[in-house]
């Protein structure tokens, strides 16, 4: 579903990613771990083709397509959606509103996909303006509810959300990547970036990877990472390009 | 203009669906009284609400001998030329509303002032609320569809009495060759509050206007809220200020400004000459063509016992923002577009749901340009 090859990032005038090579099949969700500032957020908005990161080399190809200068709103009409670490606030524009306008021609009511996430107070708000940590988690995964892409770039899904609504939005993500459904009639697929693999809990991953300094060090079975890095530390990765 | 128009629904249906656009209401169900002038000659004036008179303010002047404490008490005759000129007419035109002690409409009254030949229009508006009493007007000012140069010049002068309250809501739609010269001061006393909304996303070729609210008794409120689109060839010099005269009055001056190519000064000036007094001018500037906007906020404390602040902020549509929404699947366009939406929605506490709704639709009205 997702290949990615030889592919080189700049962040103003310095490369923040090396040489990236990674492949994500249909139906396949995988991790992303590593260090603080080693280039994961990085490494997603370059796949969703956002301006701030620039592409100096490489290629991301999605569904059998080259998408390395495709607009960004043509890659979520091909089926790629996000959830933001840090989205921005837009001011005037209501969650709700925004709600209405990527649901298109979708039957149900924006108001029982909130209530799925326990979010309808946040509905008639300014989006991200003053919503808590766990508000904007929540609001991004009801706007990948809405807009149901096929391929879902998590970035930190988990952090600064409470555990009942860990429970909750766990469960959600899991619906998204389809976990529900058996294997072999599993479409959807993500790479999800975690430091705590709690999500780890509410699905299983078919891959993991770990990113150091712009590089992906090591690829292997996502709980045997976590348990090495917590363990010794991401010191532990660079010695072992296999877990 | 035929002289069988007796009202706003005797005018052509393109004309009708301009007024519309600046919220007048031709079925007066859904009014309490109105006022409706086509260049010098009054087509209209009246009122249903009761303990509420609108009257033409030639007829209020010769019936009313104590409109004298009013009439050019607030504006001064000799502020400028525009004033002058206003003063020196023979003829008086204009609207005189007052709302008895303790009245109050539900419903808003309207007063519509339309330029279709070519020439000079002049106003001079008296509204007064009394004690108690309260008032929501919405003026719709506009020029004719065919293209014809001209000038508007109105003075209005606000009385909010103690405790009243006047919302004034004025949604001009002019042409690209008018040019516009408001003059207009308001005195609340005691308590009183006064709400002024200003909005204007149609071409024009120049606005100039600085209205000023002199808060003249304990706890008076005033607040301005505008905003405005520039279009190429549209000069936009507005601004707003208020005198915070006495003990715990406050005044806010809030500006949307949008240039697509015109120009924009934006000018606030707030000035805290008594204790407990508070004070605060917020613009906010989009670019979006090779316009100008120049924010120019003035905040002068007297006493040690104001507070006063500015926050002014000029500058393109963030790409992080334009970035977010493209990743939901909206086009570039349609990112943009609702992010001027979003950016020109300020919600006006205190403003009459009908109110808002007019403004929201001349917004929405304008959205097909962004
Ligand atoms: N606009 C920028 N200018 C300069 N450096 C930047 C810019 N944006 C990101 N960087 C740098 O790029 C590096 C990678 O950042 P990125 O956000 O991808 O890290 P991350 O792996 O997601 O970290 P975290 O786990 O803390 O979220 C960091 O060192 C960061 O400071
Ligand atoms: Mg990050």
């Amino acid at each position: 579903m997702l290949e990615i090859e030889d592919l080189h990032v700049e962040v103003g005038n310095k490369e923040i990613l090396h040489d990236i090579n990674l492949r994500i099949e249909k139906g396949e969700t995988h991790v992303l771990m590593g260090p603080n500032g080693s280039g994961k957020s990085t490494l997603l908005m370059a796949i969703m083709g956002f301006s701030g990161p620039r592409v100096t080399k490489g290629l991301i190809v999605f569904k059998g397509k080259d998408i390395t200068d495709m607009p960004v709103n043509e890659r979520a009409k091909m089926g790629i959606g996000i959830m933001f670490q840090r989205p921005p606030t837009i001011a005037g524009l209501k969650l709700g509103k925004l709600l209405n306008v990527v649901k298109r021609g979708n039957d149900q009511t924006i108001e029982d996909y909130a209530k799925s996430l326990n979010m309808e107070a946040l509905l008639n708000r300014d989006i991200n303006r003053g919503f808590s940590g766990g508000e904007i988690k929540r609001s991004e995964v009801l706007q990948l509810i809405v807009q149901k892409p096929d391929f879902m770039l998590l970035d930190e899904p988990e952090s600064g959300v409470d555990l009942e609504n860990m429970a909750l939005m766990g469960r959600s993500i899991a619906h998204l990547l389809e976990k529900d459904r058996h294997l072999v009639h599993r479409e959807k697929g993500g790479l999800i970036i975690t430091h705590t693999g709690y999500i780890l809990d509410y699905l299983d991953a078919d891959g993991g990877h770990v990113l150091i300094d712009g590089e992906i060090r090591c690829h292997g079975n996502p709980r045997e990472i976590l348990k090495v890095v917590k363990r010794s530390g991401y010191r532990e990765c660079l010695k072992c390009p296999q877990i | 203009m035929p002289a069988d128009i007796k009202g706003l629904g005797d005018l052509p249906q393109q004309e009708k669906e301009r007024l519309r656009q600046t919220g007048l209401e031709e079925d007066m169900t859904k009014r309490a009284g109105s006022y409706f002038q086509i260049n010098q000659e009054v087509i209209q004036a009246g009122s249903q609400a009761e303990g509420i008179e609108v009257l033409p303010i030639s007829e209020a002047l010769e019936k009313y001998d104590e409109l004298k404490e009013y009439y050019w008490k607030a504006v001064p005759k000799e502020k400028d030329k525009y004033t002058a000129y206003v003063a020196r007419q023979k003829e008086p035109r204009g609207v005189f509303i007052r709302a008895r002690e303790g009245a109050k409409t539900v419903l808003p009254l309207q007063a519509c002032l339309y330029l279709a030949a070519e020439r000079v229009q002049h106003v001079h508006n008296i509204i007064i609320a009394e004690k108690g009493a309260e008032v929501h007007l919405i003026s719709g000012c506009a020029s004719a569809t065919h293209n014809v140069a001209g000038a508007h010049i109105g003075v209005t002068e606000f009385y909010v009495g103690e405790g009243a309250k006047i919302t004034s809501t004025m949604i001009h739609s002019w042409g690209a060759k008018i040019s516009v010269f408001p003059r207009s001061a308001a005195f609340i006393e005691k308590g009183g509050t006064f709400l002024s909304n200003y909005v204007c996303l149609q071409p024009v070729k120049k606005i100039e206007m600085y209205p000023t609210a002199f808060l003249r008794g304990e706890g008076a409120m005033a607040r301005f809220s505008s905003i405005v689109m520039a279009l190429p060839a549209s000069t936009f010099d507005i601004g707003s200020r208020a005198i915070l005269g006495e003990k715990g009055s406050s005044a806010e001056l809030i500006t949307r400004a949008i240039t697509r190519g015109g120009n924009v000064i934006s000018r606030g000036h707030v000035v805290g000459a008594s204790d407990g007094t508070k004070g605060h001018i917020e613009c906010r500037g989009l670019i979006l063509g090779d316009g100008l906007i120049h924010a120019i906020p003035e905040i002068e404390g007297k006493v040690m016992g104001t507070e006063l602040s500015h926050e002014a902020a000029v500058g393109k549509i963030a790409r992080e923002e334009i970035e977010y929404l493209m990743a939901r699947g909206l086009t570039e366009e349609e990112s943009t577009a609702t992010i001027i939406r979003g950016f020109l929605d300020v919600k006006i506490q205190g403003l009459p749901d009908v109110l808002q709704k007019q403004i929201d639709a001349a917004i929405d009205a304008a959205e097909k340009g962004f």
